[in-house]
């Protein structure tokens, strides 16, 4: 009889443990942030910042977990895998609009639940200080003059900045291939064997080549945007120095995995927003050099859309998809 | 002399004080437990930054990736499980000084050579920063191919035994390396399809299977008995150290100036230093067939080259902003945070908190000795715990810590697998030493390789064009064609 009462117990505790989620207000409970990139990184501080602000509002703390390798696909992959309950969310980068162009995993934006876009950063074309060209159209002239000669880096092959020298050339009918694209772990990396004398060109973003450009060792001659940066007011949109109407940018922003209910994202956007529009963010970007840019629910996930329609385009075009 | 004063000042306070101690004290936990590396230690850190102060958050990261190196040697020596991957190339040297009861000893030498290698880092940057930068600067791929294929020729002086084992140790090291998606090409291999395998063999769970799982199958199998020397209390550790600072003072200043040097080269850090270290100590020793039964000389050139390559890594990043290691890449972040943005801009600006920065560094290599000192005492009670309860304990901690790399069951199954790996090739005398050595050079070598191609349209020429990499390359073409040479040469003479 004894044994029975217990087993009752048990039995009635349990059941109230599993219904307790839907009585109790989101969140009750630690959130996990998944971010697909290292420790350090920019992803990551932006992933942090964006956590410390969010735990402050949702009175929950939030904990970044970087999920690395594979070029993001294994951390996008825990995103999208995590159960749909708003405890596991993560930052989505610029690669889920990419990677499955390359064969490299079947996720794409429509993969999640799109909660809100926090910054995006224009690709910049970067080239020695002490190199010949004064605009951007003399190094487009000189390219054009001995393609194979000049090679640029910024990162891996295929990666973000990869794209945004293949489209630039394109966009300008130079043949992609006039300037090989030389593959490294990052911008950083790129950015050195730039100022080694290894490659003539990094398109990497402005807040990336920001120490070098101030330590007079690189020169930014474009910026692939509609509008000039807040950073680097001088340095003239690729529209202004050429003509070229493109522009690409890497972006990152907050989603849940697909299905998220709508008491989660009720939830989760305006506090997303607050913390945006929050003082420490918009002190954080600007320390950084980082550009700030909100879109939120359906908006973020039309603008992942669009991303992915006109990266998808370029990828065939320069032969990186499969 | 104004802006030394401002500097020194604006650490000697007692809250900044405070904080480094506190972030050294974590540091030294954090850098005990195996998997977890200086790099996490140091990002751990982070979030809390954006809440303090320039000064004392910087003072925290010093702090805290000094101590970490450092505390990375306890495990090492105690479990052969390196508590960090820049102790991986000495751990088998440490651990046979514990099996022959000279634990304390060893883990001694590692405290104060861990620090004096700190301090000589610290003043290479204050007296010589902007300096070598400039020349770090100028390395390129061709640079960087020739320096992997100088420290893959370690390999010859870090593996005991047989030459073949040696070989096939060091191949099977270069083979895991290529797995994955990160390579030049950005073609997966080796993958069959599986998301995680993208990420290919992460070096951390693969050098926990290796050097510490392995162990506890190998004790296991033998039923794990109780060590059968007696562990020496180290008496006066001040006595000790004057000796060992007398013998091998040559060694220590080797050290210091290869860690150093590698520090500041962007595409090298702490870990690479050490490897390079223990194959030069092995290779100029008057006494190279002590090396591997327990020898305090490795040891002592190894552990003080990672620790100085922590300050050498401060090089670059402080006046180009392009990180010396992954801990630094962390750093520059911070300090754009904090308004100290890096450049050579930051030293005609804020004279002062560059000498802040100095200061900290001195201060934190200075608490180093009284905080390892405690350290190392605690930890070597651990082995008076018997080691049938102590393997089933190490072999948990082996799990949690392959589980923090990448939050993922994938480093643990990684782990053991490579437990196996090391057993087994351990039982039939392969050394695995060089199979470590070529996973964590086996990227870096292939993406130079590819790289300097790209560039060079295919000319394999280019890699003797600029001049410091045909410099470098007639170096490393002359250690590897040396000992043939010499063998030429004997059976020239016996003929």
């Amino acid at each position: 009889m004894k044994r029975l009462l217990v087993a009752a117990a048990g039995l009635a505790l349990s059941v109230c443990l599993s219904f307790a989620p839907a009585i109790a207000a989101y969140p009750e409970r630690p959130i996990t942030l998944i971010v697909p990139w290292g420790a350090g990184g920019g992803t990551d501080s932006v992933a942090r910042m964006i956590a410390s602000l969010l735990e402050r509002d949702l009175g929950q703390p939030v904990a970044v977990v970087n999920r690395t390798g594979g070029q993001g696909v294994v951390g996008h992959q825990a995103i999208a895998d995590a159960t749909p309950d708003g405890y596991t969310i993560g930052l989505l980068t610029v690669e889920i609009a990419m990677m499955h162009w390359q064969g490299l995993t079947k996720l794409d934006p429509a993969s999640y639940t799109p909660l809100a876009l926090v910054n995006e950063d224009p690709a910049g074309l970067q080239v020695r200080a002490d190199a010949p060209y004064k605009t951007a159209k003399d190094v487009i002239d000189d390219v054009t003059k001995s393609p194979g000669k000049y090679k640029a880096s910024g990162t891996a092959q295929g990666g973000i900045w990869h794209l945004a020298l293949a489209g630039m050339l394109t966009s300008l009918k130079v043949q992609p291939t006039a300037v090989p694209w030389v593959p490294s772990n990052g911008a950083a990396p790129g950015l050195q064997d730039l100022v080694a004398g290894g490659v003539q060109i990094v398109t990497c973003s402005l807040p990336e080549a920001r120490a070098l450009i101030e330590a007079g060792r690189v020169k930014s001659l474009a910026v692939m945007a509609t509008e000039r940066s807040k950073l680097m007011p001088d340095v003239p949109t690729l529209k202004e120095a050429t003509g070229s109407d493109w522009t690409i940018g890497a972006w990152r922003g907050v989603a849940g995995p697909k299905g998220l209910p709508k008491e989660v994202t009720d939830r989760l956007i305006p506090a997303l927003k607050k913390a945006y529009d929050s003082k420490a963010y918009q002190d954080f970007l600007s320390s950084r050099g980082f550009g700030g840019r909100w879109a939120e629910g359906a908006a973020f996930g039309a603008f992942m859309t669009e991303a992915d329609a006109s990266l998808g385009k370029v990828m065939k075009e320069v032969g990186l998809a499969k | 002399m104004g802006a030394v004063e401002a500097g020194i000042a604006m650490v000697m306070r007692f809250d900044v004080i405070l904080t480094i101690l506190a972030a050294a004290a974590f540091g030294i936990v954090v850098g005990a437990i195996p998997g977890l590396t200086a790099t996490m230690a140091i990002a751990l850190l982070v979030p809390i930054t954006f809440f303090m102060e320039p000064i004392p958050a910087v003072g925290a990261m010093i702090a805290c990736s000094a101590m970490a190196i450092f505390a990375g040697d306890i495990p090492s020596t105690l479990m052969r499980m390196p508590g960090t991957p820049a102790s991986a190339a000495y751990t088998d040297e440490c651990y046979a000084m514990t099996r022959k009861g000279e634990a304390e000893v060893a883990l001694g030498a590692n405290v104060l050579f861990s620090a004096l290698g700190g301090l000589f880092g610290t003043a290479v940057l204050i007296v010589a920063a902007p300096l070598l930068a400039e020349v770090a600067l100028g390395f390129s791929s061709f640079e960087y191919f020739w320096l992997a294929l100088l420290g893959l020729s370690c390999a010859i002086f870090i593996g005991t035994g047989a030459p073949l084992k040696g070989l096939l140790s060091l191949l099977l090291g270069l083979f895991f390396a290529t797995i994955g998606l990160d390579n030049p090409a950005g073609i997966p291999r080796f993958t069959f399809g599986n998301a995680e395998l993208l990420s290919g063999v992460d070096f951390i769970p693969a050098m926990i299977g290796l050097f510490a799982v392995s162990e506890v199958l190998r004790a296991m199998a033998s039923g794990a008995p109780d060590w059968e020397m007696r562990q020496t209390a180290m008496r006066n550790p001040l006595k000790g150290w004057g000796r060992m600072f007398v013998t091998y003072w040559p060694q220590q200043l080797r050290g210091n100036i290869t860690g150093t040097a590698i520090g500041i080269l962007p595409g090298a850090g702490a870990d690479i230093a050490a490897w390079v270290s223990y194959a030069m100590s092995r290779k100029f020793s008057k006494t190279p067939e002590k090396f591997g039964t327990g020898h305090v000389e490795g040891i002592i050139e190894s552990t003080s080259s990672n620790n100085a390559a922590l300050a050498g890594a401060w090089v670059p990043a402080l006046v180009f902003g392009i990180p010396g290691d992954s801990i630094t890449a962390i750093v520059i972040g911070v300090l754009y945070l904090k308004g100290l943005n890096p450049g050579p801009t930051l030293f005609l600006n804020n004279p002062q908190a560059i000498y802040a920065v100095f200061t900290i560094f001195i201060l934190a290599n200075l608490a180093m000795i009284p905080l390892g000192l405690a350290a190392l005492k605690a930890g070597t009670a651990l082995l008076r715990v018997p080691r049938k309860l102590m393997m089933p304990i190490i072999l948990v901690f082996c799990i949690v810590g392959a589980y923090a790399v990448n939050n993922s069951v994938y480093g643990v199954v990684l782990m053991l697998g490579f437990g196996v790996l090391g057993f087994l090739m351990e039982e039939h005398g392969v050394p695995i030493a060089p199979c470590v050595l070529g996973i964590v050079l086996g990227k870096l070598l292939e993406e130079a390789f590819v790289t300097s191609m790209i560039k060079a349209d295919g000319q394999l020429l280019a890699f003797f064009e600029r001049p410091m990499a045909a410099g470098l390359g007639v170096l490393t073409l002359l250690v590897l064609c040396l000992p043939l040479l010499g063998r030429l040469r004997r059976a020239l003479r016996s003929a």
